[in-house]
C-alpha cells in the first residue's frame, strides 16, 4: 500500500503519542480502568459515527482518498474516522485525569 | 443542516445532557475548563495537520468559510477558519470532548471502576506508600 494512505492514521499516532505518556508519569490509571474507558467510548462513538455519515452523505467534508487506508463502513465513514473517534475520547480523559492527578480539583465522581 | 448549524445545535445538546441528563456538570467546573484549554491547543495542532495537508476538505455551501481549495491549503487565519481547520471544528470538538468526558464522570459516579484514582504523579510520593529507612 502506498505509504501516502497511512496519513490520516499518522495524525492519530501524533495524539497518542501526545498523551499516552500521562499515564505513567501523572498516574491517570484510565488504561486500567479500561472498562469504564471502553464504556465511555460507546456514545460518543455512535453519535460521531452518525453525524460523520450525515456529513459525508451531505457532502459537508470529504476525505483524500491516497491519505486515508481505504476501508469504508456503512454510511460511507472511513474506518480512519472510526479510530479517530476512540482516539480523542481517549486523549480527553487522559487529559482531565492528568490535570485531576497534579490539582486534585473535584471531578464529581469523588464517593 | 449545514456543518455551521449542526456544531452550534450539538454543543448546546451536549451541554444539556452534562447539565440535566446525567448531571455531571462539568461545565461548572474548573477541572473540565483547565483540561478543555489543554485539549484545544493540541485540537488546533492535529486538525491543522488534518486540513493542511488536505487530508480531510471542507464544502464552502456547509461551513461559514470557502470550500477547501483543489491544491494547496486553505487560509492559515481567516475565512472563517483557524489553524487551516474550519472555525465550526472548535464546536464539533468541544462537542466530542464535553460528551466523552460526561460519560466518563457519569459511569465513575455510577461506580464502574471509580478506583483506582488518578494520581500522584511520579513526582510526588504516593500517599499510602510506606515511608523508607528504620
Amino acid at each position: 500500500m502506498d505509504p501516502g494512505r497511512w496519513s490520516y492514521v499518522a495524525v492519530l499516532g501524533f495524539v497518542l503519542i501526545g498523551c499516552l505518556w500521562l499515564e505513567f508519569a501523572l498516574r491517570t490509571r484510565v488504561l486500567v480502568r479500561a472498562r469504564r474507558l471502553f464504556a465511555s467510548m460507546v456514545v460518543p462513538v455512535l453519535v460521531f459515527y452518525a453525524w460523520d455519515a450525515y456529513a459525508v452523505a451531505s457532502g459537508h467534508w470529504t476525505f483524500d482518498p491516497g491519505r486515508i487506508l481505504g476501508i469504508r463502513l456503512p454510511g460511507g465513514v472511513p474506518i480512519d474516522e472510526v479510530l479517530f473517534f476512540l482516539v480523542i475520547p481517549l486523549a480527553a480523559i487522559l487529559t482531565l485525569e492528568a490535570v485531576r492527578s497534579v490539582r486534585g480539583w473535584m471531578a464529581g465522581d469523588e464517593s | 443542516m449545514t456543518y455551521t448549524q449542526l456544531g452550534v445545535l450539538a454543543v448546546l445538546l451536549v451541554i444539556a445532557f452534562d447539565l440535566w441528563a446525567v448531571r455531571t456538570r462539568l461545565v461548572t467546573r474548573r477541572l473540565f475548563w483547565v483540561s478543555y484549554a489543554i485539549i484545544v491547543f493540541f485540537q488546533l495542532i492535529t486538525n491543522g495537520m488534518f486540513t493542511g495537508f488536505g487530508i480531510v476538505r471542507y464544502s464552502g455551501d456547509a461551513i461559514m468559510g470557502s470550500s477547501s481549495p483543489d491544491a494547496g491549503p486553505p487560509p492559515f487565519v481567516g475565512d472563517g477558519r483557524l489553524a487551516f481547520a474550519p472555525i465550526e471544528d472548535l464546536l464539533f470538538g468541544f462537542a466530542l470532548v464535553l460528551l466523552s468526558l460526561s460519560c466518563w464522570i457519569w459511569l465513575g459516579r455510577r461506580g464502574l471502576q471509580r478506583t483506582p484514582i488518578s494520581g500522584p504523579p511520579i513526582w510526588r510520593r504516593a500517599p499510602t506508600e510506606p515511608d523508607e529507612g528504620p
